[in-house]
């Protein structure tokens, strides 16, 4: 129960600085009243007190799982099925990402509007499913190299540079319109609930190994996921447009 | 009666998220590993209430915060209230809404719940050498500058690859000179600070700024604040680490020279 109460406190503390900030700027930058005052408590309540729970899951359920799941792999010493767990984690947790989904649905209505496409509802939907597929592949792909990474030991910036030296050389032959929208898939990839899932599964692997550094080789995963989704957005948009307008 | 609807609803969406983790985690476990989860009730506790947080969370998150925050991206970004004049655009006129961009961007991100998990593991894992609010306000002055330099690009209207790849060149300066212990988690906390919290607010900033602004277009400018946010963490956590180590050092020669 202390624990609990310690969390709730957290939470509160962690909210706090949202909530300066909006009083702040809405009293004496905009000098507007607060709009319905009940639904902002009654939501700020919410807020605090999922954030209290999501903790608490976090610490009983899912650092413990991704651990213990990284552990067995480990001892089992099956390469095959680490890979497959791997490519399937990172593309299911994205395929049905609500941020991915969203992102999708904007960049179908620009090239609807820019004429990559035809501007009708049937082809805006399948270019959004394409490009949702093009984004979890990529991101399965991710993991795969990234857990490659964990057992080979190798050093994560080379990686993360050639990743960067890719994006540069697919930038400049991308079509203008699809790169904000690549840069920003970037960032949408990672969910609240698949964060703590990898970031467990990579710590609980380089510690597993013998010779890893938990610091060193654990973390990393998810700044793989980040960055193939720029790179196969963009091509996927050239597959369909074929370089700069 | 609404609230019950709303939360009944975020919790049904919230599901259908963690099906598919939740198949593969224990299809895994059940067909490849073949070994009972340690714990199992307590793992299974977890999860639940995993769910119901999240979904209070999101709930919450819609029915308070991103109401008004939506109203008042759209207001500091009003031409009436901007008082430009003409189609001329000033970037002094905008002074507010970079204020507004770099409060917003950082107490968010310290709210960011993935942040806190990757924040607790990184403390766990170093033995205490990172502290968890070191590493959250890096982070969240990183994504405080890059959101507000960000808004200032599509007031501007320079193209993003500009920007991206400068600063790409300044993490890859930064990945060479920094203790080796500190790159990929500073590399990870780019990826994790815009999820739950931070995108909805920064996207509806980013539209009505490319929305309002002559000459902008909203489909191509109102894009890519996700991206400079994701950019700058690294910096500010390498940096962290940079300046850590400098007052190390220079403590250590300090008590050598006194010694």
């Amino acid at each position: 129960m202390t624990a609990l109460l310690k969390h709730l406190f957290g939470s509160l503390r962690d909210l706090l600085p949202i909530v300066l900030v909006i009083l702040f700027f809405q009293f004496l930058v905009l000098r507007q009243p607060l709009p319905d005052v009940l639904d902002i408590l009654i939501g700020t309540l919410l807020v605090v007190l999922g954030l209290t729970l999501f903790i608490q899951g976090l610490e009983l359920g899912l650092f413990p799982i991704g651990e213990s799941m990284a552990y067995a792999f480990a001892n089992k010493g099956s390469l095959f099925w680490l890979l497959v767990f791997a490519f399937s984690l990172g593309f299911s947790t994205t395929v049905a990402e609500p941020a991915l989904i969203a992102v999708a649905a904007e960049a179908a209505q620009v090239a609807g509007i820019g004429g990559m496409i035809e501007n009708n509802t049937a082809a805006r939907d399948s270019y959004a499913f394409g490009l949702r597929l093009t984004v979890a592949i990529s991101v399965g792909i991710a993991l795969v190299i990234g857990v490659l990474r964990i057992l080979k030991g190798w050093p994560i910036h080379v990686i993360i540079i050639g990743g960067y030296v890719l994006v540069v050389l697919v930038t400049l032959i991308a079509p203008e319109e699809i790169i904000g929208i690549a840069y920003d898939s970037g960032g949408v990839t990672t969910s609240t609930i698949t964060v703590p899932l990898v970031t467990a599964l990579g710590i609980g692997l380089a510690s597993a190994i013998k010779g890893r550094n938990p610091m060193i080789d654990g973390f990393g995963l998810i700044a793989l996921a980040s960055l193939t989704p720029m790179i196969f957005v963009m091509l996927y948009g050239i597959a369909l447009n074929g370089g700069p307008a | 009666m609404t609230l019950l609807v709303d939360l009944w609803q975020t919790l049904l969406s919230t599901i259908t998220d963690v099906v598919p983790i939740a198949v593969i985690i224990f299809g895994f476990q059940l067909f490849v590993i073949r070994k009972r989860i340690p714990k199992l009730s307590r793992v299974l506790a977890g999860f639940v209430l995993v769910l119901i947080g999240l979904s209070l969370f999101l709930a919450g998150l819609e029915r308070a915060l991103f109401p008004i925050g939506r109203l008042m991206a759209e207001q500091l970004t009003d031409p009436a209230f901007i008082g430009a004049v003409g189609d001329a655009v000033h970037w002094q006129d905008y002074i507010w809404v970079y204020l507004f961009a770099f409060a917003i961007g950082a107490s968010t991100t310290v709210a960011e719940p993935s942040l806190i998990a990757v924040a607790i593991k990184a403390q766990q894992v170093s033995g205490g050498a990172i502290g968890v609010w070191g590493l959250r306000l890096a982070v969240a002055l990183g994504v405080a500058v890059g959101i507000s330099l960000g808004s200032w690009r599509i007031v501007m209207g320079y193209p993003i690859h500009w920007f991206i790849i400068a600063g790409y060149v300044v993490v890859i300066i930064q990945t060479l000179t920094s203790p080796k212990l500190i790159i990929p988690l500073a590399y990870d906390s780019g990826g994790v600070t815009t999820s739950t919290v931070t995108v909805p607010l920064v996207a509806a900033l980013g539209l009505g700024l490319a929305e309002t602004i002559p000459g902008r277009n909203p489909l191509i400018d109102g894009f890519g604040l996700i991206a400079f946010a994701s950019l700058f963490p690294m910096m500010t956590v390498m940096a962290y680490a940079q300046i850590s180590e400098w007052r190390a050092k220079r403590g250590h020669a300090k008590s050598l020279q006194e010694g």
